[in-house]
Order: C-alpha cells, then sequence, then structure tokens
C-alpha cells in the first residue's frame, strides 16, 4: 500500500549545527504514528521540514509518493497535508466559526470569490459547523478567539487543521499548555478523528502517546534512535536511558 | 462584522448608509456654490478608500500610493491633451494603467515586511515623482499639463463652469466604485485579507497563497487610486507632477486613519475632515498647518483609537448601554 | 528633492586628466557620503533592531545637529570642531528627552502607529524648522585647515571629503571597540538578539537601549553637522534623505554594525557614480539597486544566520 506521507534521508543543518539527520518515516494510510525525543532533539524542525517552512538540506518528503520537497507551505496543504501549531497561532479578533470559515472557503476555492458575500455561503458555513461538531466546539461557534480557554482555543488549532480537509494531520505538542482539567476535550478530540487520516504527532505528553499511538518513533539530536509498537518502546533499555517520560 | 450565518444582513442596505449617499446627492441643492471643493472631496474620499483596501484591510504599510494616483491623473490627462477627451474610456485606461503599476510593483512590497514595504513604496513614489519631474517636456513639471479639454461626458453632460457635471461624475464613479469595494470586503476574498494582515503564517498553514492574494489586492487597489487621480485630471482640467509628492502619499494615511481605517467609510469621512479643514485653515501660514497637522497626528495616535468612525462607534456604544442601565440606578 | 551635492554640480573631488583620476575621485566622494550615511543611520539601525520600532523622524535628529551647528557658528562664533560636540550632545539630549516622553509608549504598538507617530514628529520639526531658519540652504563656513585640496599619491583630493573619512573611520572603529570589547557592547548585542532572555539574565534591556538611542541620536546630529557642506541642510531633509536611511537599514540588516557600513558606503559610491557618469539616470541608481538587492538578497546584505 502507498504510504500516505513518506520521507527518505530527510536532514538539515544550519552551518556546522545538525538540527535533523536522515530521518525516513514511512506512514501508513490512517496511521496514528507518534515522534517522541528529549527537548532540543529536532521535533520542530522536522515539522517545519515536513510542512515545506524550511528548506531541507539533504533528501525528500512525499505524499501519497508524490515527491513534495520543492513546494511551498500552502501547496503542500492543498495536496493533503495539515499542521497545528504548538503555541497557539490563532486568529484573537475572530469568532471560532470565522476563524475555521477561513479554512474552510480556501479548502473548497472559494477564497477567491470577491463578489459574494461570505454570509451567502451557506453550503461553507455549514461545512465549518459540521468540523465544529466533531470536535465538540459548535456550542462556542459565536465566541471569540481570545476570550476562550486554553483549552478549548488548543481545540480551534485542531479545528482550523481538519477544515483543510488533510490527508495527513501533523499535530505539534498538541496537549501542551491544556491544564490537566481541560485535557479530557483534548482525548476526545483526538480519539474522534477521521479513521482515514493519517495522524504524526509530536508529543512530551506519555498519556497521549500511549493512548493513541500505533507506533513510536523515537527522535534524539535530530536522528530516528529506534521505532516500533508502544509496549516495545516501552521497554527499550535504550529509550528508558534516553529518555522517557512519566509512564509508570 | 457580519455575524456569520445571517444571510439576510449582507442583502440590505442599512439606512444609515442609504442617507449618507442621498445626502451627497443632495450636494446640487445643499452647496451648490462650493460644488469644486466637494468633487475633491469625493475624490479624495476615493483615493482614501483604495489605500484602506491595502491598509486597513491587507495590512499593507505604504508611503507611495500617490504614485498609482498619479499614474492615472496623467494617463488622463495627458490622454485628453492630446485630443482624446471622451471621459469614461480616459477613467478606463487611467485605471488599466495604474493596476498594471500595481501589478509590477506589488512583487517587491508583498514578500516583505513593515520597514522594507516602506521602504519600498517611498522609493516607488519618489521615483515616479523624479521621473515626473526629469520628463517635464512631457508632464509639465511643476507648473503641469495645460490644455486639457473634456469632451462631453456620455455625450450629453458638458463640463459646466459651475462644476455640476463634474461633482455628479465624481459622484457617480465614486458611489459605484465603493459599492464594489464594498462587496469585496463581504466576500471570502475580503475576509481572507483580514486573516493575512491579522495572521499571514497562519494563513499560509491553511493553505492560502498568501503573497498571490496581496498581489491581487494591491493591483485592486492602484486601479482604484488611478481612477480618482484621473477623476482630479478630467474634472479640475490640470495635472501637476505634485500628484507624485510624498506629501500626497502621507496625506492619504493621515485622512484614512483620521476617519478610522478597515471600516470602509473611514476613507471617505476622513477625505471630508481633512480636506474641509485644509480648504479653511490654508489661508493660514502653511507652516503652522504642517505644525499642526503633525501635532494632530501625534494626538489621534496617542488618544483617538480607530479615528472619528472609531470615536462614534464607542459613543453609540456607551449611549446604547446608558438606555439600558436605567433599573440599575438606584 | 535631488540633494545637489555640495551645492553644485557632481564635480569629482580629485582634479586630474585621467579617468583613473576622475574614477578615484568618485570612489572617494562616493566613500566619504556613505560614511556620513552611515553615521547618521546606524542610530535607526540600532532602533530597529533592539526594539523594533520604525522611528521615521530619525533625520530630525540629524537636521537638528546641523541646525545647531550653524547656528552656534554663526551666532555665536563657535569653531567648527568645537560646535560638533554640541551637535552630538543637543541631538543625543533631545533623543533622550523624547524616549522618555513619548516613544517609549510605543515599542509594544504596531508599526502603523509607529509611522504615524514620528511622520507627525516629522511634519512638526520641519515645520519648526521653516518657522525659525528659513526654507533657504545654510552653508557653513569651513575652517581654513579643512578647507581646498591637498595632493597624495599625484591625486589632488578634497581636503573636507578626507576629514570626513577619517572621523566616520574612527567613529566606526570606536563604535566596534565598543559593541565587542566593553561590558555595554556585550548587553547591547545580547538585547538585540534576544530581549526576553536578556531582562531575565538581568540585563536591563530598557537602560541599554535609552543609552543606546541616545547614542545613536548623537551620531545622526553629528552626522548632519557634518553633511551640511556635503548633503546640504534645510527644513526638509528629513524627508528629503528618508528613503537612504531606510534603504541603507533594510539592505544593511540591524543585527550587525558591517550590514549598514557596506550598504551606506555602497549606497553612497553608486549614488555618486550614478550622477557623475550618467547624469541623465543617475539619480535613479540607488532605486535601481534597492531594487535589484531585494530580490537578490530579501534578508539584507549581511544576516546572522
Amino acid at each position: 500500500m502507498t504510504p500516505a506521507l513518506r520521507t527518505s534521508g530527510l536532514g538539515k543543518h544550519f552551518g556546522g549545527i545538525r538540527a535533523v539527520t536522515d530521518v525516513s518515516l514511512a506512514l501508513e494510510r490512517g496511521a496514528r504514528h507518534a515522534i517522541i525525543g528529549p527537548n532540543g532533539a529536532g521535533k520542530t524542525t522536522l515539522i517545519n521540514l515536513l510542512t515545506g517552512m524550511l528548506p531541507p538540506s539533504e533528501g525528500d518528503v512525499y505524499l501519497n509518493e508524490d515527491r513534495v520537497t520543492p513546494l511551498r507551505p500552502d501547496q503542500r496543504v492543498k495536496r493533503g497535508l495539515a499542521r497545528t501549531f504548538q503555541i497557539n497561532n490563532l486568529f484573537p479578533d475572530l469568532t471560532v466559526i470565522q476563524s475555521v470559515l477561513l479554512a474552510v472557503c480556501e479548502q473548497r476555492g472559494v477564497a477567491i470569490d470577491p463578489w459574494r458575500p461570505v454570509s451567502s455561503c451557506s453550503a461553507e458555513i455549514e461545512a465549518a459547523r459540521e468540523v465544529l461538531r466533531l470536535l465538540h466546539l459548535d456550542r462556542a461557534q459565536d465566541a471569540m478567539v481570545r476570550q476562550l480557554a486554553y483549552g478549548d482555543q488548543r481545540l480551534v488549532e485542531i479545528a482550523l487543521a481538519l477544515a483543510c480537509k488533510p490527508r495527513v494531520l501533523l499535530l505539534d505538542e498538541p496537549a501542551a499548555g491544556v491544564p490537566k482539567g481541560e485535557s479530557q476535550a483534548l482525548f476526545r478530540a483526538i480519539a474522534g478523528l477521521p479513521g482515514e487520516v493519517t495522524v504524526l504527532f509530536v508529543e512530551h505528553d506519555m498519556d497521549i502517546v500511549f493512548r493513541f499511538a500505533q507506533r513510536i518513533s523515537v527522535l534524539v539530536s535530530g536522528a530516528i534512535l529506534t521505532e516500533g509498537a508502544p509496549e516495545d518502546i516501552a521497554r527499550d533499555p535504550m529509550v528508558k536511558q534516553v529518555y522517557l517520560g512519566n509512564r509508570p | 462584522m457580519i455575524a456569520v450565518g445571517d444571510p439576510s444582513r449582507a442583502a440590505r442596505f442599512p439606512w444609515e448608509e442609504g442617507v449618507f449617499w442621498l445626502v451627497l446627492a443632495a450636494g446640487f441643492w445643499l452647496w451648490p456654490k462650493h460644488l469644486a471643493l466637494a468633487g475633491h472631496v469625493l475624490i479624495a474620499g476615493l483615493f482614501a478608500l483604495s489605500y484602506d483596501l491595502i491598509l486597513g484591510y491587507a495590512g499593507i504599510l505604504s508611503l507611495g500610493h500617490a504614485a498609482y494616483f498619479g499614474l492615472g491623473a496623467y494617463t488622463a490627462g495627458l490622454l485628453a491633451q492630446h485630443g482624446w477627451g471622451e471621459p469614461l474610456s480616459g477613467l478606463l485606461a487611467a485605471g488599466c494603467c495604474a493596476a498594471l503599476a500595481g501589478f509590477l510593483t506589488s512583487f517587491l512590497v508583498v514578500r516583505g515586511q513593515d520597514l522594507t514595504r516602506l521602504m519600498v513604496t517611498t522609493a516607488i513614489g519618489l521615483l515616479l515623482f523624479e521621473l515626473a519631474n526629469r520628463l517635464s517636456s512631457v508632464t509639465g513639471g511643476v507648473d503641469g499639463l495645460l490644455g486639457i479639454e473634456m469632451a462631453p461626458l456620455l455625450g450629453a453632460f458638458r463640463f459646466d463652469i459651475y462644476g455640476r457635471t463634474a461633482y455628479g461624475y465624481c459622484l457617480a464613479v465614486t458611489f459605484v466604485l465603493f459599492l464594489c469595494v464594498r462587496r469585496l470586503v463581504r466576500s471570502p476574498f475580503g475576509w481572507s485579507l483580514r486573516g493575512m494582515r491579522d495572521n499571514p503564517g497562519r494563513m499560509l498553514a491553511l493553505g492560502y497563497p498568501v503573497p498571490h492574494r496581496l498581489i491581487a489586492v494591491y493591483s485592486v487597489s492602484a486601479a482604484i487610486a488611478g481612477i480618482a487621480g484621473a477623476l482630479l485630471a478630467q474634472t479640475t482640467q490640470f495635472v501637476s507632477i505634485d500628484v507624485f509628492s510624498f506629501n500626497r502619499s502621507a496625506e492619504v494615511m493621515v485622512m484614512l486613519i483620521v476617519g478610522g481605517a478597515g471600516v470602509l467609510y473611514g476613507g471617505l469621512v476622513g477625505a471630508a475632515v481633512f480636506t474641509l479643514a485644509y480648504h479653511y485653515l490654508s489661508s493660514l501660514n502653511p507652516v503652522y498647518w504642517q505644525f499642526w497637522l503633525g501635532a494632530f497626528l501625534i494626538a489621534i495616535v496617542l488618544f483617538g483609537r480607530g479615528g472619528v468612525l472609531g470615536a462614534c462607534v464607542r459613543i453609540s456604544r456607551m449611549w446604547r448601554e446608558r438606555r439600558r442601565e436605567p433599573a440599575a440606578q438606584p | 528633492m535631488r540633494a545637489t551635492w555640495g551645492g553644485c554640480e557632481p564635480v569629482p573631488a580629485a582634479s586630474g586628466t585621467s579617468m583613473i583620476a576622475s574614477l578615484l575621485g568618485v570612489l572617494f566622494d562616493g566613500l566619504a557620503y556613505g560614511m556620513l550615511l552611515f553615521l547618521i543611520s546606524v542610530g535607526l539601525s540600532v532602533t530597529l533592531g533592539l526594539m523594533n520600532f520604525v522611528n521615521l523622524a530619525h533625520g530630525a535628529f540629524g537636521m537638528l545637529g546641523g541646525y545647531l551647528c550653524a547656528l552656534a557658528m554663526a551666532r555665536w562664533n563657535v569653531p567648527f570642531l568645537a560646535a560638533l560636540p554640541a551637535a552630538f550632545a543637543a541631538a543625543a539630549l533631545a533623543g533622550l528627552l523624547l524616549e522618555r516622553l513619548l516613544y517609549r509608549r510605543f515599542y509594544r504598538r504596531s508599526h502603523l502607529d509607529q509611522v504615524l507617530l514620528t511622520i507627525g514628529l516629522t511634519f512638526m520639526s520641519i515645520a519648526a524648522a521653516t518657522f525659525l531658519f528659513g526654507p533657504q540652504q545654510q552653508a557653513l563656513r569651513l575652517p581654513e585647515s579643512l578647507s581646498g585640496q591637498f595632493n597624495a599619491l599625484g591625486v589632488d583630493l578634497n581636503t573636507y571629503r578626507m576629514f570626513l573619512l577619517a572621523v566616520g573611520l574612527v567613529l566606526t572603529a570606536a563604535l566596534t571597540l565598543v559593541l565587542e570589547r566593553t561590558r555595554f557592547g556585550a548587553a547591547v548585542r545580547a538585547a538585540v538578539d534576544n530581549p526576553r532572555v536578556a531582562e531575565a539574565l538581568g540585563i536591563r534591556v530598557g537602560l541599554v537601549f535609552q543609552i543606546a538611542f541616545a547614542a545613536g541620536c548623537g551620531l545622526a546630529g553629528l552626522g548632519g553637522a557634518l553633511g551640511v557642506e556635503v548633503l546640504g541642510l534645510d527644513p526638509v531633509f528629513p524627508l528629503k534623505y528618508m528613503v537612504y536611511f531606510l534603504l541603507v537599514v533594510a539592505v544593511g540588516g540591524t543585527s550587525t554594525l558591517k550590514g549598514p557600513l557596506y550598504a551606506a558606503l555602497l549606497l553612497g559610491v553608486a549614488d555618486v557614480a550614478g550622477k557623475y557618469y550618467i547624469p541623465q539616470v543617475g539619480a535613479f541608481i540607488i532605486y535601481a539597486m534597492m531594487v535589484i538587492l531585494l530580490i537578490v538578497r530579501p534578508q539584507g546584505l549581511v544576516s546572522r544566520s
């Protein structure tokens, strides 16, 4: 089966610093794959390489076996790759539904329309509501983003990415900054992600990793140390030595 | 902001807006002796509207928008000077010329940060000014173009010395373009501009080709600025190189801020306030005008968030709250 | 709106019939001119790099220094070389006052607000200068020792340009020394790099900036005074040269000292060479350069990565 997301020998160096070295991943459609590793391991650089924010020093990225390495970030989104940000990167002065509508309109090619009033784009509005319903945010749809609780804002992050109808979803530390009391909604959201979407998430929170990941890659100093099923990773002495979080 | 999901709201043309335009249309009777000045206000308002598109809605800091205003003015002026005095086609030609110039220069403007954009736009404005200065045999230099004669509008309305045709012409063109811009900012494209202004990085991550869209809005804005310039040339039958001056670029920024940026009517309101103030205070020493203009600008930015319209919104909000409060009074 | 070179048409500072002589002269002129631009612009680079503050009124400090120098020499018979530090001091003081009273409130405001504030200040300064000194160009009587020409390596060089270059080099060396060898310099570099971490490390970023800003304004004032003979001085000086200062900073970047220096020197030489060799289009050379540089290196000439 063609992997939904594949990288071959992906690497990035800044002068003498090798941030990412020879990373080769292959994710099947619908996979739930986690990348863990200590701080400074290069996880954010890897995400930026996958999304196109940074050009790689070597290697390639493939979406559904299409080579997307030379493509800009927005072009990769059109090919089905969406991401969330580790620190909320939202539109504070818009409401929740207006934010998601921005994503929906572009995804449906409606965003270049300079004539129709937005309020008459009922199909797009309904699609936006659908995304919000999936994440249980529909009751908050008219709230200003800046007024939401941090946990709900994290959900809006995911909503924005989902509205792009991605085939591959990159979640950059979705639980970052979310207080323990608000994490239930987040778990529910991640559990409810559509089955055919491939999800790659970078995480520190071992709860989420062991709850949702089918496979885990361990990234240390920019290179993949090892890869395997969660139980194997949890038992691996090498991983335990380098990094393992608060898994009891 | 429109509450999404209420289709009836967009279709309505609120009564306040209707009154505004009716009052302007009644200008033939309300200020028959000042039609020329009123025409100037409309032209400045149209120019400020074009500037609102890039600054208020798309967030592009520019100090050289007069470049497109001037290009439009000279296109229309030169056409008329060389025998082609038909107003509407001259207007169209000016718009196209300015749009092309906007398109070509937009590549430099959309990719930079604020400082780069300021520098590039200022330089473009100065470049065109200098060019027009050097080519004074063509442009007339500081003395301006002579011999602009306009043919009757639509074949029937001659440009009379009372300025009636000119005023009606300016009003009609401004109104039509205003309606177009109004639709634009309420469309998905217009909404996306706000997103690109507030968080361009996120927009990229949502699949928006941000530079391309900014190029589009910049070109449209340049076209409208060019049409405003053409109106000036055609109705006053005079153009000189100060249409390209830095002062004109700075003034349009002041007008927009005075009226309120990003709220559509801000440009028109600010243009009215500014033009009228300048007209009645210009008899004073111009040095005083510049000094107090500078002081006023500083005062606005220190205290007057959102300009005149912003203040109106705040006042109306306070008034509405007062009306709801009687129960709270003991 | 074009500056007339030294009050008359572009004439190379070196006389001699050979092409080499005029080339050397143009180079020499351009470097001196560029050095002036650097001295004035370095303060703007600091303001932008350290506080992310777009100060379009920067030229006004240069103008202040220039007018003070002219006033001191004409009214109070202060010799030129003594008037220069006075120009520096006055501009630095003005900068300090303005920073405390106004600029400080705008560090977190949008760039648009900063532009509006500083344009307002620029308008006020132009109006004040017109009112106080009139709209005409100011002229300085240079001291005997600095006027005329002297001969070096068979080429006649303009003494004042030589003086400018010398002063510029000394000041640049001093600035480099301060930035790289003193604790204050280290604090400035740290604050430019990452203000929040610097603050967390105990560096009082606000104070560092105040001093750096005042020094930058002082340098601008000094540059303005030095430049009266070369750049001219009239009330529209801040607007006339604004593009040049912005160009130097945008192209040279804000994280190093070398970047704006190279940018300013390049700009100076290109402008003088353009006006001398192809006077018809000479004034547009800088615009063409700017376009090319922006396309090739959108992040500036010297970037730290």
